[in-house]
């Protein structure tokens, strides 16, 4: 039992330590950093945080990462929800190929795409702005979402759809009313899904913004000053950038364990 | 309202779901689809319905053809075998479902929500959500979702299939009761003769996407018009056997002979199928004049009150059901007899060719 319970701490002492050494530095004084080793902040200053939270050049990626990111979501999961009704409920020309496709979008490297979507929307006048990101991530996050959605809509028996139409609902009402309550959770998962990929894309954020939508990744990569790198307020921003991937898992975990069980997980 | 069904056909892909259907369904008639499992009893009620169009012939309700028009712009109401309800609306909202659709005032839908939840005894579960009810209240809230539309067809598919026993036995009094004061043409299908029998009303038979007749149940019954029909309405199921009539002799095809009396008194010299029911093979010795067929038991199944004895005898297997409890040991002969008044003879075709409604059922 007590080996047990030392592998354990073991383990997880191993997966904290980056996290520990992170919220650690943030907490320090860049010298203090670049002095010495330290296994705690011998003079804790919040000074890291307070720079993040009032310099716009900071807290505006942010905002602009949290912009794309739902504006995405919302797309990703808005478009997934129809067609992943389709593709559970109707048979129709090439259906199984189609679906097969959209999910094989999913296995090229962003890179590949980071050019002709840099060039188109510098043509349409979309670069540097959030839309941008947000658009060029469905490419990965509409596929996704449909397929996490058709594993649950085919879990609802097509007789409820037939009964809301025998008893006289228009589509748009039993689809709102009726079923996507029934499959709530995995509007969840995919709305989870969708959230932390895009989340946590760096190369077509980065590529398709500069100023003006410039995401808190990319930011963060890029602050490197006359003086030197400024470490403390970098692994402060490293913190703050866990923090709503975090809370997003927290808020839907329950979701995602019922979706492993029932769905396409 | 009447519904008519014209030449109605469904195929899809390569198959034939039914053929050539035409069956005249009056106001306020009770109609019983009777047939095995892939009959085409789910498709003929989808096509009534208006949930699937088919593929040729029209359907005209009231006399208007209604053949394309989708189901939201009917006025039917459907059961489903499976449990079917809306999982996240509780038992209440359930019922009121097609009510608040149509947009009835809220004091309307309140006192026919409650008549309803009382004809079927859910009351005391109306704030819970259906999966936390048991399987027959969760048909049941099925049912009183089908009841307060007051529809002007009501189609119920094998809807006490997954019920247990006794739920199904209250229910099954109950359905036509409920429905009959609504004047609504009332549907149901269901795999079990006796159920037919039970129900009363009109029966059609269903044999492979074909409805083999339509007619009031206890007369199909006594008097099928053909050897399908009688399988179909037969369960245990129909026994069978050859006899060429010969003057006044019967040669058997189990091997034996008999007089040509009873069902064979009337017909022309030939060769016929002979069915009989279970219930009227019997091993005691028989009273008055009979057919008789040397047996061998097979197995002997006990049911409580009554007993099913599987025989064999020259080749061919018939099964006997008698009351009371007959502990056979398998490789016991019996004189099996049958009243030869309770055949149905079928010609070479399978059309009845003679059996007395009466006295054969």
């Amino acid at each position: 039992m007590r080996g047990r319970t030392l592998v354990m701490i073991l383990y997880l002492t191993f997966l904290m330590v980056p996290i520990y050494w992170l919220v650690n530095m943030s907490l320090k004084t860049n010298q203090e950093i670049t002095t010495g080793l330290t296994l705690w902040p011998h003079r804790i200053t919040f000074e890291n945080y307070r720079t993040i939270f009032t310099d716009p050049s900071w807290y505006g990626g942010y905002i602009n990462s949290l912009t794309y990111v739902a504006i995405n979501t919302v797309i990703s999961v808005g478009l997934a929800l129809p067609a992943a009704y389709a593709f559970s409920r109707y048979r129709f020309l090439g259906d199984k190929h189609l679906f097969f496709w959209l999910l094989s979008n999913r296995m090229a490297p962003p890179a590949v795409f980071a050019l002709p979507f840099f060039n188109l929307y510098s043509a349409v006048g979309l670069f540097d702005t959030p839309w941008a990101v947000a658009l060029a991530h469905c490419l990965f996050n509409v596929p996704l979402a449909v397929w996490i959605l058709e594993g649950f809509m085919s879990g609802v028996p097509r007789e409820i759809d037939e009964t809301a139409a025998i008893d006289g609902y228009s589509f748009p009402r039993f689809f709102v009313r009726i079923f996507m309550p029934l499959i709530a959770s995995g509007i969840g998962v995919a709305a989870f899904f969708c959230f932390m990929f895009s989340w946590v894309e760096l190369l077509l954020a980065r590529t398709l913004t500069s100023v003006n939508a410039k995401p808190i990744a990319a930011t963060m990569t890029r602050t490197v000053s006359a003086s030197g790198m400024d470490w403390g307020l970098l692994a402060a921003a490293g913190v703050l950038t866990i923090v709503p991937g975090a809370l997003v898992i927290w808020f839907v975990r329950n979701y995602i364990a019922k979706g492993f069980a029932l769905g396409r997980v | 309202m009447s519904l008519v069904l014209e030449q109605v056909s469904k195929i899809v892909g390569a198959e034939t779901h039914l053929r050539d259907v035409s069956l005249t369904l009056e106001r306020g008639s009770l109609n019983v689809l009777l047939g095995a499992t892939l009959a085409g009893k789910t498709t003929l009620m989808r096509l009534m319905a208006g949930l699937d169009v088919p593929s040729s012939g029209r359907v005209i309700a009231d006399g208007r053809d209604v053949t394309g028009l989708p189901v939201r712009r009917r006025n039917v109401a459907m059961v489903y075998q499976q449990f079917i309800n809306y999982p996240s609306l509780s038992v209440y909202e359930n019922i009121a479902s097609p009510l608040r659709v149509a947009g009835l005032p809220r004091a309307e839908i309140e006192s026919r929500v409650r008549e309803a939840a009382a004809l079927l005894r859910l009351e005391p579960y109306l704030d819970r959500k259906p999966l936390q009810l048991s399987g027959g209240q969760q048909q049941r809230t099925a049912i009183a979702r089908a009841l307060v539309k007051r529809a002007n067809l009501v189609l119920l598919d094998e809807p006490l299939a997954n019920l247990d026993y006794k739920l199904r036995e209250e229910l099954r009094e109950e359905l036509p009761r409920i429905f009959a004061a609504s004047g609504a043409v009332f549907v149901y299908a269901t795999t079990e003769p006796s159920e037919a029998l039970l129900l009363g009303g009109n029966t059609a038979t269903l044999h492979q996407g074909r409805v083999t007749q339509f007619g009031p149940t206890p007369e199909v019954y006594r008097r099928p018009r053909d050897v399908v029909t009688a399988q179909v309405f037969s369960d245990p199921p129909l026994n069978t056997l050859r006899a060429v009539k010969q003057g006044g002799a019967l040669a058997l095809g189990t091997g034996g002979e008999a007089r040509a009396l009873g069902a064979f008194a009337g017909v022309p010299d030939g060769s016929y199928l002979v069915g009989f029911r279970a219930h009227h093979l019997e091993l005691d010795p028989p009273s008055g004049e009979a057919i008789v067929l040397p047996s061998t038991v097979t197995v002997s199944e006990i049911t409580g009150s009554e007993s099913y004895v599987h025989l064999a005898c020259g080749g061919h297997a018939f099964v006997a059901l008698v009351p009371g409890v007959r502990r056979l040991e398998p490789g016991t002969t019996v004189d099996a007899s049958i009243d030869p008044r309770r055949l149905f003879l079928f010609d070479e075709s399978g059309a009845l060719a003679s059996g007395d409604l009466a006295q054969a059922a």
